[in-house]
């Protein structure tokens, strides 16, 4: 399983999503925001951080970055593609999912080990979760809130698209509490909480995320 | 050469804690009577005249703003 991980000017948790694949048994595949082709990758993780700063928008700069137009192509046509917090804001920014990401509703960075809740596990980064699972992972993120119109919203709780959702109190003003999603296909996911971090009890809250990796590799391995 | 601003405002309809702080502050600084701030983006291009209004229309919409979360409005302005 080859696994690129972007890195874009401002990106953080790059070497994290690295790990993250290597303890999944992957080969991690460092992608440039330059790069033009993804060097035969079965999948991608667009990381977290602040790229180009944040500027604009979040994640509305990196979404026109040479490698992201090669990202949508492939992900269009099925390729798995996790977009972890910036990453999440990226992916919708390149409307590879619906929605998009607001400021925190108290202001507030909030940086902590959340609960998340597992709707649905048929996507290709949950296959190895318990439906309705509580795992924890930390959040990092000041723009975490999850928008979306009402229609939209319904779009994705009557097809079951909400992939995770905050247990507990909502710490970012998320609607229906959403803290991830799914495209149609399921194989475009995106969360503002960050399992790369939490895949070893050593250096994280939970090995939880490590779910998200391995789910990986068995959709990889099927396909 | 011509001046085109372009103003991007959060939906009525998408909360809005930024100014939401900032109307809760007037009050603190002895500001009365103001009810409700909402805050937004104000870009300033300067253009080319063979730039078209479509051309302004689809930058604003597919750049400067987030049409899931923002409003937006161009206007070509005396320079």
């Amino acid at each position: 399983m080859r696994v690129g991980v972007i890195t874009f000017p401002g990106t953080l948790d790059d070497v994290d999503a690295q790990r993250a694949v290597k303890y999944a048994d992957g080969e991690a595949v460092p992608l440039w925001h330059g790069d033009h082709d993804l060097k035969g990758v079965d999948a991608v993780v667009v990381p977290g951080g602040f790229s180009y700063g944040d500027y604009l928008r979040c994640g509305a700069i990196a979404r026109f970055a040479p490698v992201m137009q090669e990202v949508i192509e492939a992900a269009n046509k099925g390729m798995p593609v996790l977009g972890i917090c910036n990453g999440f804001q990226i992916l919708a920014e390149a409307h590879l999912l619906p929605g998009a990401l607001v400021r925190n509703h108290k202001l507030h960075f909030v940086c902590r080990d959340q609960w998340l809740s597992v709707e649905n596990n048929t996507t290709a980064w949950t296959s190895r979760y318990d439906l309705e699972a509580e795992i924890l992972v930390p959040l990092k993120s000041g723009e975490g809130g999850y928008q979306a119109d009402e229609d939209t919203l319904k779009e994705l709780e009557d097809n079951n698209r909400v992939v995770f959702r905050y247990v507990g109190e909502n710490p970012n003003g998320s609607r229906n509490n959403i803290a991830g999603i799914t495209n149609a296909k399921g194989n475009v996911v995106g969360l503002m909480p960050h399992p790369e971090h939490a895949i070893d009890a050593l250096t994280g809250p939970t090995d939880d995320g490590l779910g998200m990796f391995l789910s990986l590799l068995d959709t990889v391995v099927k396909a | 050469m011509a001046r085109v601003v372009v103003d991007v405002m959060p939906k009525p309809e998408i909360l809005d804690p930024q100014g939401q702080a900032v109307a809760n502050a007037l009050p603190r600084l002895g500001f009365d009577g103001i009810t409700a701030v909402r805050q937004g983006k104000h870009f300033e291009l300067e253009v080319a005249d063979d730039v078209d209004d479509a051309t302004l229309a689809k930058i604003a919409e597919t750049f400067l703003a987030n049409p899931v979360i923002e409003d937006w409005i161009v206007r070509r302005v005396e320079a």
